[in-house]
């Protein structure tokens, strides 16, 4: 893969930065929608480095258009993936609105 | 040069906007940030040439998960940051950065040849009906992925709807409510230009989709289209029929195939494929596009329903 133009090398060094910063963010938190922000922001990193991977071994500067597509796919799954969790999550919240106040949960 | 240091530049933005946005104490400036860092994203596909992408980042990236979290930041409790201390922060760092060394490793030994299938879609691309490849490779040579992922938004688009909480009621204010009447004409129509743009350029269903979409929830936050909800009946009908549409155009392209050696599922005709990824296509940009709306402004409050169905008796 050396042999990428350097502008490629450097979005295969920003995507695999993307995950890494979003995978700290997931491990991290500490709240449940900046976790969710994380798996988005390492979901831009895999895409971004799909892209990349399509202009594998092409000289024409023509991308491979089945990655294209699987990431036109992966955009809108991961929005709606996005949405469902954000409204578990508000449901949570309904569920027990002192989530950071132990002391006041409902305990099981 | 001067557009590498353009691409050096947008990745350093990049990286700081994701850090920042997941180190930021407040969650606000979290998902500000965030929003930020998807219009960048938007502008970081463009620049790798790929506008399909750049399309539909900006309108879904940027836009409607913008949106999404900020209606979930809407229903959360202000409370203090929380502090984290040091080996609380420090130990995941460790972690990660062996994570990212390892990725990094992994990358650069990545053969370097293209994938075979680029070849076979570019050979096929005659008996495709559409002359540009993402297309083509979206609606007639995987067109399974496509017809799944409309079932997948549609199971979303249910499962959100069981459990989420009503949404608030909010105002707007006028200066929005013009400016959202203004865009709405130039939203359908750019849509629609996408749609019909996306045989032979960049664009198609799901571009369009979002896009209206998009224009829908800043209509819809305004208090307009107040018949745009799920108790609407043609507005279900019109959300299943991206997926149904899909599968009568399956099983009518079925009967049409004369040769009945190979009948396979999914196979268009070649000589009416053109006219068949139209027919799905435009179901599945209103599915897309009203889906994707009831997934981020959702259903409004009920009090706020039984007073029009009661006639405005009060309600708490």
């Amino acid at each position: 893969m050396t042999d990428l133009s350097p502008q490629l090398l450097l979005y295969i060094g920003t995507a695999a930065g993307l995950f890494a910063i979003g995978l700290y963010g997931f491990i991290v938190g500490p709240q449940t929608l900046r976790r969710i922000l994380a798996l988005n922001i390492i979901g831009a990193g895999i895409f971004m480095l799909m892209v990349v991977l399509a202009y594998r071994g092409l000289a024409d500067g023509a991308a491979d258009p089945v990655l294209q597509a699987l990431i036109l796919t992966g955009l809108v799954v991961a929005v709606s993936a996005t949405a469902f969790a954000l409204a578990l999550l508000a449901r949570l919240k309904q569920a027990r609105p002192g989530q950071y106040r132990p002391e006041q949960e409902p305990g099981p | 040069m001067s557009l590498l240091l353009f691409d050096a530049t947008l990745c350093l933005l990049l990286l700081v906007l994701a850090l920042a946005s997941i180190l930021s104490r407040q969650l606000v400036h979290g998902v500000i940030l965030y929003i930020a860092f998807g219009l960048m994203m938007a502008l970081a596909w463009a620049r790798l040439a790929t506008p399909d992408l750049a399309l539909a980042e900006a309108a879904i990236g940027a836009g409607l998960t913008g949106a999404l979290c900020f209606s979930a930041l809407a229903r959360q409790q202000l409370h203090l940051p929380v502090v984290l201390s040091w080996p609380q922060r420090l130990w995941p760092a460790v972690f990660v950065l062996l994570m990212l060394g390892g990725v990094l490793a992994a990358l650069l030994q990545l053969p370097p040849t293209a994938s075979p299938l680029v070849d076979v879609a570019q050979a096929e691309l005659i008996n495709s009906g559409v002359s540009h490849p993402v297309t083509a490779v979206l609606l007639n040579f995987r067109s399974w992925d496509t017809l799944l992922e409309l079932v997948v938004l549609l199971l979303a688009l249910l499962g959100a709807l069981q459990v989420a909480p009503a949404a608030k009621a909010t105002t707007s204010w006028p200066l929005s409510l013009s400016w959202s009447r203004l865009l709405a004409p130039m939203v359908i129509l750019l849509a629609g230009y996408l749609l019909w743009a996306g045989a032979s350029q960049p664009g198609g269903a799901f571009q369009a989709g979002a896009l209206l979409a998009a224009g829908a929830v800043v209509l819809r936050l305004n208090h307009q289209l107040n018949w745009l909800r799920w108790s609407n009946f043609w507005i279900r009908l019109l959300i299943v029929s991206g997926v149904s549409a899909f599968v009568l155009a399956a099983l009518l392209a079925m009967l049409l195939t004369t040769d009945n050696t190979d009948v396979i599922w999914l196979r268009w005709p070649p000589q009416l494929a053109g006219g068949f990824i139209l027919l799905v296509e435009l179901f599945a940009t209103l599915a897309i596009a009203l889906t994707l709306t009831l997934l981020v402004v959702g259903e409004p409050a009920a009090a706020e329903q039984a007073q029009q169905n009661s006639g405005g008796e009060a309600h708490d």
